[in-house]
């Protein structure tokens, strides 16, 4: 898992049929430093209460995705599992 | 997953077995402020997606199972439309 900042959402209301219901935000890669690092990309959240300015924790694993989510099929790849209170590194 | 920008469309009769009447577009991915984000790459297309239109991509392993039959050689597919990224 990744450290990331939510940076917004995305709206779509067409979309494949897993992505219905799901919220879709904006997360971008943080180094230890909590700098941006690397480009940013878009993942599902399953804790629904990560907002913009939250440092995240993301799951960029499909197999891990689709465990949790209980749905061999589901074609999501990133996931939101966890809102960061404090990293000590 | 990620975003995206249609470029325009690929036509390409004879593909694998599983992919008839799959639909594929070239697509450029994109960060959050729809800046470009590498190179330029092909898509299938499960949301009937247009040239010049904003839409979110998922890439590798999962981008067959936005498909059916899932078992098919396909790394990137088209999951959605985007109507506004507010970030």
């Amino acid at each position: 898992m990744i450290l990331c900042k939510v940076l917004g959402t995305v709206t779509a209301t067409a979309a494949h049929a897993a992505f219905k219901g799901r919220r879709l935000m904006v997360v971008q890669p943080l180094d230890e430093q909590q700098k941006p690092l690397g480009r940013s990309f878009l993942a599902v959240d399953n804790v629904a209460s990560a907002g913009p300015g939250d440092t995240v924790l993301v799951l960029r694993e499909g197999n891990g995705v689709r465990q949790l989510l209980k749905d061999k099929t589901l074609p999501i790849r990133s996931l939101i599992v966890g809102v960061v209170d404090a990293v000590d590194a | 997953m990620y975003l995206g920008r249609v470029l325009g469309t690929v036509v390409c009769e004879r593909k694998y077995e599983g992919l008839e009447g799959a639909r594929f577009l070239v697509v450029q991915p994109l960060t959050h402020d729809q800046k470009p984000a590498g190179p330029v790459e092909v898509a299938v297309d499960t949301v009937s997606a247009r040239r010049g239109d904003l839409v979110y991509l998922v890439g590798s392993r999962e981008a067959a199972l936005a498909l059916d039959p899932t078992f098919v050689p396909v790394d990137a597919a088209i999951v959605g439309h985007v109507d506004a990224v507010d970030a």
